[in-house]
């Protein structure tokens, strides 16, 4: 079992400096701005150039499947330096969250059915679990599927689906049975288009992600995997997309503090610089170490995630409550720092906070991941997590 | 799918313990061996007791003594910030003169920085040094010098030319604790322990030979200590100690080892507890059953987080070390993360004692430890240097941001200084 890195590889920091690159290339905020205006919200072209030349869509997807195989540690790296720019593009919903449902609870006939096309980028999918109110997890899900002609049947609503409205398949999370938690949850795969699906783009506080409201009425699905297996497999996707999406925050937040940083120094005040003034210099450097600490999590989770799975929810939420904390503690200060300007909606600063705020709460808000990794620790002393912990 | 050079530095380093390893050895005698054979400090260079091994190598050689439970080299105190020093720029004579008993654990040593006018802005130093064609004479008054009241040596940063600007015009010294000119006098803490002394120099003597760089270039030699320090409290165990003995510890040696660290130790047992004693917030939190309380589970994964994250942060600082990078000021930031770390974890360890907390010794909870927490975490963000100075470190190096404006340039005789005490 390889063991946890504390640095990366040349290899691995040769794909970072090809994705930034790539990333400063195609994403630089006028096309930002552009795609929070656009009814997709991505651009195709560019999805199209970072599936084909760098392999990203498929970066997860196993080799036989048509991916390229990679582990956690490269999908951090890749949604890092998105996160760094904003990039708007369905990665974190096909290529993250749905590409890994389907590994974890398709069977190999449904695996080799759907996920060439979403390693090639050519099919767009969605991962649909939560519903109107939005409690994190999979535990809460009460949606319903039904048996009906050899197939099921689905009614109800999920909400917050990121890429939603984009996606060519839809993986949709209901019960099949009566039991609660984690058991008697399935996974169907219905289409983008089906009979019975009605899809609304939802107004998003942060316009660089897409969020779509679905309703299912008496829609087509197809069971993915075992009847009532998918909670086990859903429950441990979140986690790999917390993790990605903990990686995306701290490219944010790394980029804030260089933004910040470029701009006090410049920017003068009393006869001399900002960024000279001790109340300032200090903010920056815990704002440094905030930072480089999310990172650290960030980047411990993503290694262990591939290298010790059985700490993998411990991991997810650990990095995801930091990066929540720290991503939005950096977006705040750098509003702060640039003064009025910085409250204005031409300049860039605010972008990030939209982002910052909604990566906070998406896939779970922090003082949730807190609850949960304390429930981990009780199971693992008690064989169960403590009774009035529900908070 | 280990490399060629750890296959062999592990047997060669196993080979070598099956021949000599014996726990009924003296301390001092197998501690002897270790420095003659190389492999008590295997990162030293290989003229100086060591073998120039990596980082990484260095870590198999260190399992390989805890797999069989082998004493190693003497690391406690400020003894290897002084042989770091030493070995940067210490003279041959001085390197041979005390490199050897510094791993045999045979000198204490003392850092002799901070005065009472001078703590943060140490270059300040008003302690003097004047030479008289053959020896050197200090006078003057140094302040929170841990370890001086057992110390045999001492490193001295004082001032030997007042007309030369004030970073210029300090030199460094080692200087013999052992003579009537040096006073000791223990300082008592807010916890209770006297770790630290206050120092008075009257006509104590230095000998030539014992200027460590050149004369007036003591802040840059100084520099060198306090960038190890710095990096030393980066909340890892310290180098040579963190690997967990797996072996059974039967022999005299250990008595001996024990006894050491019992009568040698015994101001610094509060040590542990100032940088928060993170490791017992959950135990304790579980048995007392105070888990249950929301608020309590909330700022427990807060402290987890934080804890870890700086754990990984300083894991990456060696990574990026060992790769190659040279050690720079990213010290700094594991430090200040080590101060975030204690103040959160004293927070944590006062909700689960609950009103348990307003008591100490017999009567506290631990036995009085968890007081011990409370008191002694208000030295790690001072010790060392400030929070606040290594937020300016931090912000001025790493960050690139203007320096603080200064009012202490020109000759160092007519900068504003503190008036001397009393
Ligand atoms: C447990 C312990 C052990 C110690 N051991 C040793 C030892 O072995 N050897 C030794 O030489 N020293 C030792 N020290 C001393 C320690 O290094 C100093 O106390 C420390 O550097 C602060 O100096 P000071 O006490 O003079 O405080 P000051 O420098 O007077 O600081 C007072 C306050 O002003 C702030 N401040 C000062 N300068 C600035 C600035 N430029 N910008 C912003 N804020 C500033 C400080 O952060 C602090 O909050 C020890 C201290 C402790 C607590």
């Amino acid at each position: 079992m390889p063991d946890v890195q504390f640095h990366f590889t040349e290899e691995q920091r040769q794909f970072r400096d090809v994705l930034r690159r790539f990333m400063a290339a195609v994403s630089p905020t006028t096309e930002v701005r552009r795609l929070m205006d656009d009814e997709r919200g991505f651009d195709p072209a560019v999805w199209r150039r970072m599936a084909d030349e760098l392999g990203l869509a498929g970066l997860m997807v196993p080799e036989r499947y048509g991916g390229s195989g990679f582990g956690l540690v490269e999908v951090g790296l890749a949604m890092e330096e998105m996160g760094r720019v904003l990039l708007c593009a369905p990665y974190l919903a096909s290529g993250v969250l749905a590409a890994n449902a389907l590994c974890r609870i398709g069977s190999e006939a449904q695996k080799q059915r759907w996920l060439p096309g979403i390693a090639s980028g050519e099919t767009l999918a969605a991962l649909a679990f939560a519903e109107p109110g939005g409690e994190p997890g999979v535990e809460s899900i009460a949606m319903q599927a039904v048996a009906l002609d050899g197939g099921y049947s689905l009614t109800g609503c999920k909400d917050y689906v990121v890429d939603g409205c984009n996606a060519d398949l839809l993986l949709v999370a209901a019960r099949t049975g009566a039991e609660g938690g984690l058991a008697g949850l399935s996974l169907f795969a219905v289409a983008g288009e089906a009979p019975g699906v009605s899809r609304r783009r939802l107004q998003a506080l942060d316009p660089t992600r897409q969020l779509a409201r679905l309703d299912f009425d008496g829609a087509p699905g197809e069971l993915l995997g075992e009847l009532g297996g998918a909670g086990p497999g859903l429950a441990q996707t979140l986690d790999v997309g917390a993790i990605a999406l903990a990686n995306e925050m701290a490219g944010g937040a790394q980029r804030l503090l260089e933004d910040t940083l470029e701009y006090i120094k410049l920017r003068m005040q009393f006869g001399r610089a900002v960024a000279s003034f001790q109340a300032i210099k200090h903010r920056c450097a815990e704002l440094l170490l905030q930072v480089e600490l999310m990172k650290s999590a960030a980047y411990h989770a993503a290694q262990v995630a591939d290298a010790h799975p059985e700490e993998l929810a411990y991991e997810a939420s650990l990095s995801k409550a930091a990066a929540s904390e720290a991503y939005l503690h950096a977006a705040t200060e750098a509003i702060q720092l640039h003064g009025g300007i910085g409250f204005t909606w031409d300049q860039d600063t605010q972008l990030w906070y939209k982002r910052a705020k909604s990566s906070e709460v998406l896939l779970g808000d922090p003082a949730w991941h807190r609850e949960r990794m304390i429930q981990v620790l009780e199971q693992r002393e008690f064989g169960s997590a403590s009774a009035g912990a529900a908070a | 799918m280990s490399a060629p050079a750890e296959v062999s530095v592990r047997d060669e380093v196993r080979a070598w313990l099956n021949d000599h390893w014996d726990p009924n050895a003296g301390l001092v005698e197998w501690r002897t061996k270790l420095v003659e054979s190389g492999w008590g400090a295997p990162d030293w260079p290989p003229e100086w007791h060591g073998r120039g091994l990596s980082a990484e190598l260095t870590r198999v050689v260190e399992q390989e003594f805890a797999r069989i439970g082998a004493v190693g080299v003497a690391t406690g105190g400020i003894r290897l910030l002084a042989a770091a020093t030493l070995l940067e720029h210490g003279s041959a004579a001085q390197k041979r003169q005390f490199l050897r008993r510094i791993l045999t654990g045979e000198d204490v040593w003392c850092q002799l920085f901070s005065e009472p006018g001078s703590g943060s802005d140490l270059a300040g130093a008003l302690t003097r040094a004047e030479f008289d064609g053959e020896c050197w004479t200090i006078n003057g008054q140094k302040v929170w010098t841990t370890s001086a009241h057992h110390a045999d040596w001492g490193l001295l940063l004082a001032r030997t030319d007042w007309d030369a600007p004030k970073h210029e015009g300090l030199s460094y010294f080692v200087i013999d604790m052992r003579q009537p000119g040096v006073e000791v006098q223990p300082l008592k803490q807010m916890n209770g322990y006297a770790s630290f002394n206050q120092v008075f120099f009257s006509d104590a003597e230095v000998q030539a030979e014992h200027l460590v760089g050149k004369l007036g270039q003591g802040w840059s030699v100084a520099m060198t200590t306090l960038a190890h320090e710095r990096r030393r409290a980066d909340g890892l165990r310290s180098g040579r100690a963190d690997v967990e003995d797996a072996a059974p510890r039967e022999g005299t040696i250990y008595d001996e080892e024990a006894q050491e660290s019992a009568t040698a130790l015994a101001p610094y047992k509060w040590y542990p507890q100032r940088a928060g004693r993170v490791d017992l917030t959950l135990p304790r939190a579980l048995a007392s059953g105070r888990i249950r309380n929301p608020a309590v589970r909330q700022e427990l994964a807060r402290l987890l987080i934080l804890a870890n994250s700086a754990e990984w942060t300083a894991r990456r600082a060696r990574a990026a070390q060992q790769q190659g990078q040279p050690q720079g000021p990213e010290g700094s930031l594991g430090k200040l993360a080590a101060s975030h770390v204690a103040r959160l974890a004293s927070r944590v360890h006062t909700m689960i004692a609950g009103a348990d907390a307003l008591l100490a010794g017999e009567d506290g909870p631990e036995n009085g430890l968890i007081a011990e927490i409370l008191l002694s975490v208000p030295a790690v963000s001072i010790a060392g240097g400030t929070d606040e100075i290594q937020r300016n470190i931090i912000a001025e190096r790493v960050l690139g941001m203007p320096k603080e404006p200064r009012f202490d340039r020109g000759p160092f005789r007519d900068v504003a200084q503190n008036r001397s005490p009393g």
